[in-house]
């Protein structure tokens, strides 16, 4: 059996700097309008106006960084319908290109969005874990970017026994699609099943 | 809309509830609508590039307040992409760790390669500002640079000629401004200003207040040492973003002290998100009301630090003070309300100004005064306001006051502190020119320089500026037009070619500045030119980089290398090298410097080169504590500040106040003490509120540093220019979240997507400084250019930039 892996993000740490972001599009080329890693920004709280000009509220906000969670029940995979959307025997849910025709079902049923359609390349295009990195002993462009060391990578049954599946607002629920994403909640975390639009920035995330 | 496929999830949450990224939004198209191609990123890289590439070392050095280490893949001399530092095990304790680069470092490859970026000498071609330019080679460009030199130095004197601020290259021995300052000062001198865009109020108002000006407390990792800290408007997440510098440093202090960190700011900075315990929001230019309450409440609840005061602080109460004054002029007697204006400065009295409730403002002065020590600091922004020198020395006040200044995990009140390793720099020399104007004040001396006086303008070093600017070099900066207060006002000026005559605008891009030059020279940028860098002044470590460069992209230059040449046309070019290349010159540092500094390099720079970076530890708990020796005794290591105390009462201020000729508008007037004052464009001034009722701020913007990185398109689709907007704001003018928006004021005009978010405090918006100026036919921005709003007015003590200090409206298109 090979090892596997799981993303580990510390929200207590994440200041929404983007610096794996932009790691990982470097590296991997990729184009505008186009960013395999994302870092959604969680806000919530209202505003109180009082008579003497003084204010109270209970304003809260945290990030977190995703990516391709590389789950346990990869929706993407399932959806795919000429199985070019795989999972690879060491856990990496990935896009065999010769396979794909560019469908975009996997990324709608995604409910991190995570597969995106490379549009020269016509083909769909996901994190892959940083395979080539993997193989040589080194970490993940984004989680050795990262200035804050809220990103980490690790042994996936490991990390999931210790930390659970991420299950924090603005993400679907862990159960959809079992993630491999170990999360250290923010303090002020929502669950995920809020109803609330907590989603604070839609228009950055490409 | 996105059809909405079956739900594979266990759960029956709707999909439409689900977090759906990868929606297209229109931010996405305009920029995509750039139109940025990809002519000089490599052709194709369908794979990652491999893990076993070679890797050079080179760094970025702009001014964050941090510099980083970059390590570019590099291909037939062009950067494939760029990595960070992995060079050691983090040890944050022992002052080791990876000094890994923000987003902005991180999209150097981009940003290098950009269809914007400066290939070869440009000349002017049509009316100055127009954009209009052609080719010309470097011999042409360099021959009209020196005549023109020459030509102002003889008609004008050398005073005509002006270095302009800027800070686009903070650290490197031979990249920085010295080049320009060396081949200037061999040449009889130049105009420069004194002090800086940054923080010029906190400058001059921690001179008279402590005797010394400039990040003068404890380093900000000083806080793993005590109970609680609190951040008046630092904003330490956003503003100190590299993975080697203090964002870093206080998260790991905080958590070794399990400290308490109060963060008090109009926003709900990303500070708050990561450090801080609690949010008070505050509205803007406010701070020192705050920190006269607080004040209040510490001496009418017996929680001042008696002992401290009485034997290191002057003009606390009518017992310190100087002879030759009223008693009643004390700090103490402006709190209660005894002093002159007859007010005491109850929580009350605050809580109306500073929006902050009553109870709060007492709880929190209580925490302040039952911790000890109590780490107590601030932001830059505070004092970057109308009355900013007042509200940093309030804020300073406090830790006089509870005595926490000369503690370890106390602090003096002053901006976040450091204690940077040392790296070597170009010898500049000595400027025969004495007389200098305030850094913001230069566009002033462009029209009238010779009418300037030192009771009105701030001149130092003589009574009277001698020379009106005729001549301007802008190396590496863009405070020529973009970051300089009023856009449409410096456009009057600089449009008149007759004024200022010539303006050279060296830069690695086409910069709004850029726009505005006469002849513009393209610059290698950091990566393109070997250097030695170490930690910029932000940071707390101790290390080197000595870096290879990769080939400069087509015509651009080291600006050493273009100092050299236009020696050799005004005949000083022995002088300005001594004999040296660039290469003798980094021996020459490395030498003389670096291995005093670092005995344990190699012996060769070569050998230096080869392994790229050094750290040398330093424990975290024996990073100094500041002004301990003046705490332990003051006779013995007095202040340089005329009594040698700490002054919270100062004559040499109460002689200013009562002399210097200030515009008389609101809240232009300099109190010998730290008090609150109202001003012209704060949230007093009803006036101006009456048509422009929201008061704007220019915060930092973690897209860029200051305007530098500003037109990277990667950077850009994840960290839009956006004007930030509370809820209740918006609701009362209709606009919703992501829509285009008029900002404006009777100054100018910029049209701009808002951001509404309970993160900023209702009545208050920001528009992030530093985004680049874009104006239509019309006048009005549509790059997001704060500037275009702000006032070129002074502040009255240090002339400083007040550009938090803004009055606006937002309306609907
Ligand atoms: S901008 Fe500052 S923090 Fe970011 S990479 Fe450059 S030096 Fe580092």
């Amino acid at each position: 059996m090979k090892k596997s892996y799981a993303f580990y993000m510390d929200a207590s740490r994440c200041m929404g700097c983007k610096a794996c972001v932009i790691a990982c599009k470097d590296g991997h080329d990729l184009p505008l309008g186009l960013n395999w890693r994302r870092v959604p920004e969680c806000t919530g709280g209202a505003w109180a106006e009082h008579a003497d000009g003084t204010y109270t509220q209970n304003v809260f906000s945290y990030y977190l960084s995703v990516a391709c969670n590389h789950c346990e029940s990869p929706v993407c995979v399932k959806a795919c319908p000429t199985g070019a959307m795989h999972k690879t025997e060491d856990g990496i849910v990935q896009v065999d290109a010769t396979r794909c025709v560019g469908c975009n079902n996997c990324a709608w049923n995604c409910p991190y969005s995570a597969p995106q359609l490379d549009k020269s390349k016509k083909h769909m295009t996901k994190c892959n874990f940083c395979r080539e990195r993997l193989e040589v002993g080194q970490k993940p462009l984004c989680v050795a970017a990262c200035p804050a060391r809220a990103l980490d990578f690790g042994p996936r049954e490991e990390l999931i026994a210790k930390y659970g599946r991420a299950n924090i607002a603005p993400l679907p629920p862990a159960s959809m699609t079992e993630p491999n994403l170990a999360v250290v909640a923010h303090k002020d975390a929502q669950p995920a099943n809020t109803r609330k639009p907590f989603l604070a920035n839609k228009e950055e995330l490409s | 809309m996105k059809k909405n496929h079956s739900n594979h999830g266990a759960h029956s949450v709707s999909r439409r509830n689900v977090l759906k990224f990868g929606v297209a939004s229109g931010a996405m198209a305009s920029v995509g609508s750039l139109g940025l191609g990809s002519i000089f990123c490599p052709a194709a890289q369908a794979a990652p590039a491999l893990p076993h590439e070679d890797f050079l070392t080179s760094v970025c050095a702009n001014n964050c307040g941090s510099t980083c280490i970059l390590r570019p893949v590099v291909q037939e001399g062009r950067v494939m992409r760029v990595d960070t530092d992995n060079s050691v095990e983090d040890n944050w304790q022992e002052g080791i760790f990876q000094v890994r680069a923000c987003p902005r470092g991180r999209s150097m490859r981009r940003h290098m390669y950009a269809p914007n970026r400066l290939q070869y000498p440009l000349k002017r071609t049509g009316e100055r500002g127009s954009g209009k330019f052609e080719r010309i080679s470097w011999e042409e460009a360099l021959g009209t640079i020196a005549g023109k030199l020459v030509e102002c130095k003889t008609k004008y004197g050398n005073e005509s000629i002006c270095s302009l601020y800027a800070s686009g290259v903070q650290v490197g021995a031979l990249m920085r401004r010295e080049s320009f300052y060396r081949l200037m000062n061999l040449m009889g001198g130049f105009a420069l200003g004194t002090s800086d865009y940054s923080s010029a109020q906190n400058q001059y108002g921690m001179k008279y207040l402590y005797g010394q000006s400039g990040y003068s407390g404890n380093p900000t990792s000083d806080i793993a040492h005590t109970k609680l800290a609190v951040f008046f408007g630092l904003n330490i997440t956003e503003t100190r973003m590299s993975g080697g510098g203090l964002q870093y440093e206080v998260l790991e202090a905080k958590r070794k002290g399990n400290t308490r960190v109060i963060v008090i700011d109009p926003r709900y900075t990303d500070t708050c998100i990561t450090i801080a315990d609690e949010w008070i929001p505050i509205r803007p230019g406010t701070d020192a009301a705050l920190a006269s309450a607080l004040a209040y409440v510490l001496i009418t609840e017996n929680m001042v630090d008696n002992d401290f005061v009485r034997t290191h602080v002057q003009g606390f109460d009518a017992s310190s003070m100087p002879e030759g004054f009223a008693p009643n002029l004390s700090y103490k007697d402006y709190i209660l309300g005894t002093g002159e204006d007859a007010t005491p400065k109850t929580p009350q009295w605050a809580a109306a100004l500073t929006g902050i409730p009553a109870t709060r403002i007492i709880q929190l002065a209580r925490e302040i005064g039952g911790a000890k020590p109590c780490y107590i600091t601030q932001g830059w922004g505070l004092q970057r306001q109308a009355a900013g020198e007042m509200n940093t020395m309030a804020v300073a006040a406090l830790a006089a006051l509870t005595g926490n200044v000369g503690l370890r995990g106390g602090n003096n009140g002053d901006l976040d502190g450091y204690s940077p390793g040392v790296s070597p720099r170009l010898p500049a020399g000595t400027n025969p020119v004495k007389a200098r104007f305030p850094t913001f004040l230069w566009l002033r001396a462009v029209e009238r320089g010779t009418e300037m006086t030192a009771l009105r303008d701030g001149i130092q070093g003589a009574d009277r500026f001698p020379a009106n600017i005729k001549f301007i070099w802008n190396y590496a900066g863009n405070c020529l037009v973009n970051q300089h207060s009023d856009i449409n006002e410096t456009r009057r000026v600089l449009s008149d070619t007759s004024k200022c005559e010539m303006i050279v605008v060296m830069d690695t891009h086409m910069t709004a500045s850029a726009q505005w030059a006469d002849i513009v020279l393209p610059s290698a940028s950091y990566l393109e030119q070997p250097d030695i860098v170490g930690p910029s002044y932000a940071m707390n470590t101790d290390w080197l980089a000595f870096t290879t460069p990769v080939k400069p992209f087509f015509e651009s230059r080291p600006v050493y290398d273009v100092c050299v040449d236009l020696a050799k046309r005004l005949g000083i070019e022995k002088e300005f090298t001594e004999g040296r290349s660039r290469e003798d010159w980094l021996e020459y540092l490395y030498e003389t410097n670096c291995r005093k500094n670092m005995p344990t390099l190699p012996e060769t720079l070569a050998e230096a080169r080869k392994v790229g970076l050094f750290m040398r530890a330093k424990n975290r708990d024996a990073l100094p504590v500041r002004f301990a020796d003046f705490r332990n005794d003051p006779v013995a290591n007095p202040l340089k500040t005329p009594s040698g105390k700490i002054e919270l009462f100062s004559p040499a201020l109460h002689t200013i106040g009562k002399t210097w000729e200030l515009e008389p508008v609101l809240g232009n007037r300099i109190p010998p003490s730290p008090q609150y004052v109202a001003t012209w464009e704060g949230f007093e001034d009803k006036e101006g509120k009456a048509k422009f009722p929201l008061q704007m701020i220019t915060s930092h913007y973690k897209g860029r540093t200051h305007s530098h990185y500003a037109s990277v398109d990667w950077l850009l689709e994840v960290m839009p220019q956006v004007l930030w907007m509370n809820p209740l704001d918006a609701q009362k003018r209709g606009i919703e979240h992501n829509e285009i928006v008029r900002v404006f004021n009777g100054r100018g005009e910029v049209r701009i997507a808002v951001k509404v978010t309970p993160r900023i405090m209702p009545g208050v918006v920001t528009m992030p400084q530093g985004a680049w100026y874009k104006p239509d036919a019309n006048g009005v921005d549509h790059g997001g250019c704060a500037n275009t709003l702000t006032l070129y007015r002074p502040s009255p003590l240090a002339k400083g930039n007040p550009q938090h200090t803004n009055l606006v409206e937002v309306s609907k298109l």
